[in-house]
């Protein structure tokens, strides 16, 4: 069973959202999604300073099987993005919660109202037995 | 569902991840597709195979039904148990399916077919006996399942699995051959010391009643069960190809870096596709070429993705491309013009990457056989 953190919000695209104390949010993908990706061996981040439109690839994971697009699952503005996934990608998977965050956004106005608590992104997951 | 074969059961015991191959529920990987690699390179690693083909072939025509048949020369296999590799090819040269052929009597020849092909070979096969009046009977053996283990200590650790008195001619075989042996559960099992990894091992191919005892024995004899996955990205390394990746029937061997496979001596042997070859021979030979790409940059190299001749109008395209555990970095084969020579670029989302044309195989046995 993927691990769930309850104080983070969710797509269901299956990228994570947390609010940080300065009201900017921090932005990765879920124990669910690095699961199914398996090893992850390489991570393309968005530039700093770009506009994210909600629901667009704004990334993209690369495990030893495929590619996988990573959506923006709110609107906002790209401050940073994590450096050390560049050389050690595989932070995503031991610690996709922590250490494998993938970048910090400034929220457009109104940004994340369709995001999913912990336990409707759970259900979510029960739902494809995942 | 797909179909599943006797250890089904074992992989989802064993926490496996599981996908559709060639109509296969078939295992990924166990957890980690990287550690399964390394395992194999580094110690044993093993693969459920089940899913590929075992076709036995018996009458006193077989051996001039398969001179026929395929590219290399069964004329090769005159030691009983002897193995060769080749393609079956069609009448323009394009490749049916690639196998393996043993020698185990005159008039008995066991074939190896990939999955997703089997049935079109089988029917491929028998429509060519009747053609050239040479009878052999064709007995597809789904009563067999098929356990491949690789790595350095692979053969040690499969070997106690089989009699005593057997173990020390068992690994005394050469590589490119197989035999029956007495396994210790009584079963006979054919030991073959082949594989698609670029590491020593056997591949054997024994009863289905007889796999999952086999599979937990070699579990606790400390061989890491692995994944198609692994089995992926571990014949890349080797310089393996992949039918329906790098070959299929619209490309011939000659341009799918398996013209070493192709046996035109003696000149008097009629195969299926000689004809066609040799009209690109003497033509002065295929227009492309498969070649192995080290990527220079950060990224993965796919299937599909557009190779450039830099300066030139020339293009290409990656057949099979990943990471690379081993060399830590991306990897790729790649059908390519014939002029190309040692770099070109790479079309990666857009982006144009370099990489290096190397010569294959890019590891064997361990060692990283290419410039970083």
């Amino acid at each position: 069973m993927s691990q769930v953190l309850p104080d983070l919000r969710y797509a269901k695209s299956h990228e994570w959202v947390r609010t940080l104390p300065d009201g900017t949010l921090e932005v990765g993908i879920t124990d669910h999604a690095q699961g199914a990706l398996g090893d992850l061996v390489f991570v393309e981040l968005p530039e700093v300073g770009r506009v994210l439109e909600a629901g667009a690839a704004c990334a993209v994971v690369e495990s030893v099987k495929a590619a996988s697009d990573v959506y923006s699952p709110i609107g906002g503005t790209v401050l940073a993005v994590n450096e050390a996934l560049a050389a050690t990608p595989e932070l995503i998977n031991q610690d996709c919660y922590g250490a494998g965050w993938m970048m910090r956004v400034q929220p457009a106005a109104g940004a994340g109202a369709d995001l999913l608590g912990a336990d409707a992104y759970a259900a979510e997951l029960a739902a494809v037995g995942g | 569902m797909g179909r599943r074969t006797p250890l089904y059961d074992q992989h989802v015991a064993l926490g496996a991840r599981t996908v559709d191959f060639g109509g296969w529920d078939m295992p990924v990987n166990y957890g980690s597709q990287i550690e399964e690699h390394h395992s194999v390179r580094r110690d044993a690693g093993m693969f459920d195979v089940s899913h590929m083909c075992v076709v036995d072939l018996h009458g006193a025509s077989t051996r001039a039904f398969l001179s026929r048949l395929v590219a290399n020369d069964v004329g090769k296999l005159r030691v009983a148990g002897k193995a060769l590799y080749s393609c079956m090819l069609d009448d323009t040269g394009g490749v049916i399916d690639d196998l393996i052929v043993y020698f185990l009597r005159e008039d008995w020849f066991r074939v190896v077919v990939n999955a997703g092909t089997r049935d079109g070979d089988l029917a491929w096969m028998r429509a060519r006996s009747a053609e050239w009046n040479l009878a052999v009977t064709i007995t597809e053996r789904t009563d067999l399942a098929m356990i491949a283990v690789q790595g350095p200590q692979a053969r040690t650790k499969a070997a106690a699995l089989l009699e005593s008195a057997a173990r020390e001619s068992a690994l005394a075989m050469e590589p490119f051959f197989g035999r029956e042996f007495p396994a210790t559960d009584g079963a006979s099992w054919f030991v073959a010391r082949t594989g698609y990894t670029g590491e020593d091992g056997f591949e054997i191919v024994l009863p289905n009643a007889a796999a999952v005892p086999a599979w937990r024995a070699l579990i606790a004899a400390g061989v890491a069960p692995c994944g198609l996955g692994a089995r992926d990205t571990l014949r890349l390394e080797a310089g393996m190809n992949l039918y329906g990746n790098d070959m299929d029937t619209t490309r011939h061997p000659l341009e799918s870096g398996l013209a070493w496979t192709v046996a035109f001596e003696p000149a008097t042997r009629d195969f299926v596709g000689r004809k066609a070859l040799e009209a690109i021979r003497a033509q002065g030979g295929a227009a492309s070429k498969l070649v192995g790409l080290v990527l220079e940059d950060r990224g993965v190299l796919r299937g599909h993705q557009a190779v450039i001749v830099p300066g030139t109008d020339l293009r290409g395209e990656v057949t099979s491309g990943t990471y690379s555990p081993t060399l830590e970095r991306s990897i790729a084969f790649a059908r390519v013009p014939r002029q190309t020579t040692d770099k070109v670029l790479v079309d990666i989302r857009g982006k144009h990457l370099p990489a290096r044309v190397v010569k294959l195989p890019f590891v064997r046995n361990g060692r990283i056989l290419i410039d970083l």
